[in-house]
């Protein structure tokens, strides 16, 4: 290093690092904002493809997920206390955000699956057969795995009790272990399940050592991963009980969408 | 290819290898290698970064004053980290949600400071983006091995194809819990140091 570069003296210095700066915040500044279509359009996809997986479409779909989702899926806004379908934008809403603000989310007074803060709104959805009736409604769920939250989807069949599939999209749980929720074996062993009793008590549940054969509301537990099983388990009572789903439930029985 | 070009590419592939020899980026290394396929991933994404940071702190390396070098090569890399961060995003999004902690962490991987200070700040900057290169090749040449060992014997794949099932998908392989888990990087770095340096002993240091 010679003495005798323009740039060590303390005003060289300072506009050496300015431009530097400059150059650097020009560089990152044109791929965040070039690059955000393309990325905005990718999360959109996964969440559908996620959506049309816990529908049982994704095979059908094959690589036409957005055509699919468009002819067969309608997003639904619903408010979760009154179970009541209202007026939103489905495609702006974003769960994350609702339940950090406190205005539009609730401290749920059982919180069985450690959301700890609840939206007040959730976005539903409508999956159509090639008939165009009602055939599956997907709702989304969190809830508390060993390590964080998992982020995931229902399907359920119009009774709202038999269950299509349980697909979880984001997670942070042990490879091999708990993140074997995304193991197919394992999602093969929902459809069919039945969430509720005859009398409408939730009674599905994860067994330990495996369900009984026949049993209608029981799932084999993941092993090597109690503590994700026991997540998943809260996670569908709390979701669909009172402070949950219920509200749209029951009113889904009693009136249908209307 | 000259004598010297041939040794900036491929000399730290095994005779100077960023990991096995200097012990750099190890974190890095443990983090993600669960799958040949992220392995790939990141060792793409640290090549380009340490070329590319080589190559810009080259050509200004003559302007860079010496009080705040360490801080401009900083802003370069993370910039360049960024950049790549939003590409993945962009164009491979299953594998950035999987790896987008890891990309971040680039900033921070001694490797491409260790290069930046040590060989692009002396070099012109076609040689310093070809060792930028290399120290990425000899960095994905242990990931990927690492990456094989864990991936085969703790879930059964190749690059997600299936070679041994797994007992839980009806097989008879019982995959290697340890495996699964990063601190198992530990032993196949460490193994793997050894049959490096069983193979050339003038990289064992002295006492």
């Amino acid at each position: 290093m010679s003495d005798t570069k323009k740039t060590e003296t303390v005003g060289g210095t300072l506009i050496f690092v300015l431009i530097i700066c400059l150059v650097c915040a020009a560089l990152v500044s044109i791929s965040a904002v070039g690059l955000k279509p393309l990325q905005q359009a990718n999360k959109l996809l996964d969440k559908q493809t996620k959506i049309l997986e816990a529908s049982g479409l994704l095979e059908k779909a094959g690589t036409d997920i957005v055509g699919t989702y468009d002819k067969f899926v309608e997003a639904k806004m619903i408010d979760l206390d009154s179970g009541a379908i209202i007026a939103g934008n489905t495609d702006i809403f974003d769960e994350r955000a609702d339940a950090r603000d406190e205005s539009k989310s609730i401290k749920p007074s059982n919180d069985i699956a450690g959301i700890n803060r609840r939206a007040n709104h959730a976005v539903i959805y409508l999956v159509k057969n090639d008939q165009g009736q009602l055939d599956t409604i997907v709702l989304p769920i969190l809830g508390l795995g060993l390590w964080d939250l998992m982020y995931g989807f229902i399907g359920l069949a119009p009774d709202l009790n038999t269950v299509r599939s349980v697909v979880y999209s984001d997670l942070k749980e042990t490879p091999g272990l708990g993140a074997e929720v995304l193991n197919p074996r394992w999602k093969a062993l929902w459809p069919g399940k039945k969430m509720f009793t005859e009398q409408g008590d939730i009674a599905i549940k994860i067994v330990k050592g495996g369900a009984k054969k026949g049993d209608v509301h029981g799932v084999d537990a993941l092993s090597g991963a109690t503590l994700t099983s026991n997540g998943v388990e809260r996670t569908l009572h709390f979701w669909l009980g009172d402070e949950g789903y219920g509200p749209f439930i029951a009113k889904f029985r009693n009136g249908g969408l209307n | 290819m000259s004598l010297d070009t041939k040794k900036v590419l491929f000399g730290p592939v095994v005779d100077n290898n960023p990991i096995a020899l200097q012990v750099l980026g190890v974190c890095s290394a443990l983090a993600v290698t669960s799958s040949m396929a992220n392995a790939l991933v990141m060792t793409i994404a640290v090549m380009l970064v340490t070329a590319f940071s080589n190559f810009f702190i080259s050509i200004i390396r003559n302007q860079i004053p010496s009080s705040v070098r360490i801080i401009v090569q900083m802003a370069i890399i993370a910039s360049l980290v960024i950049v790549v961060d939003q590409v993945l995003k962009a164009f491979s999004y299953q594998l950035s949600k999987e790896l987008s902690v890891f990309i971040g962490l680039i900033i921070t991987n001694c490797i491409v400071m260790g290069r930046a200070e040590a060989f692009a700040m002396k070099e012109k900057p076609g040689v310093s983006f070809l060792d930028g290169i290399g120290n990425g090749l000899g960095y994905g040449a242990v990931l990927l091995v690492v990456a094989f060992f864990r991936e085969l014997f703790g879930f059964g794949t190749f690059f997600g194809i299936e070679v041994l099932q797994l007992t839980q998908n009806g097989g008879w392989y019982q995959g290697n819990g340890l495996l699964v888990l990063p601190f198992s990087s530990f032993f196949i770095i460490g193994l793997i140091i050894w049959a490096i340096r069983q193979w050339k002993p003038e990289q064992v240091e002295k006492d």
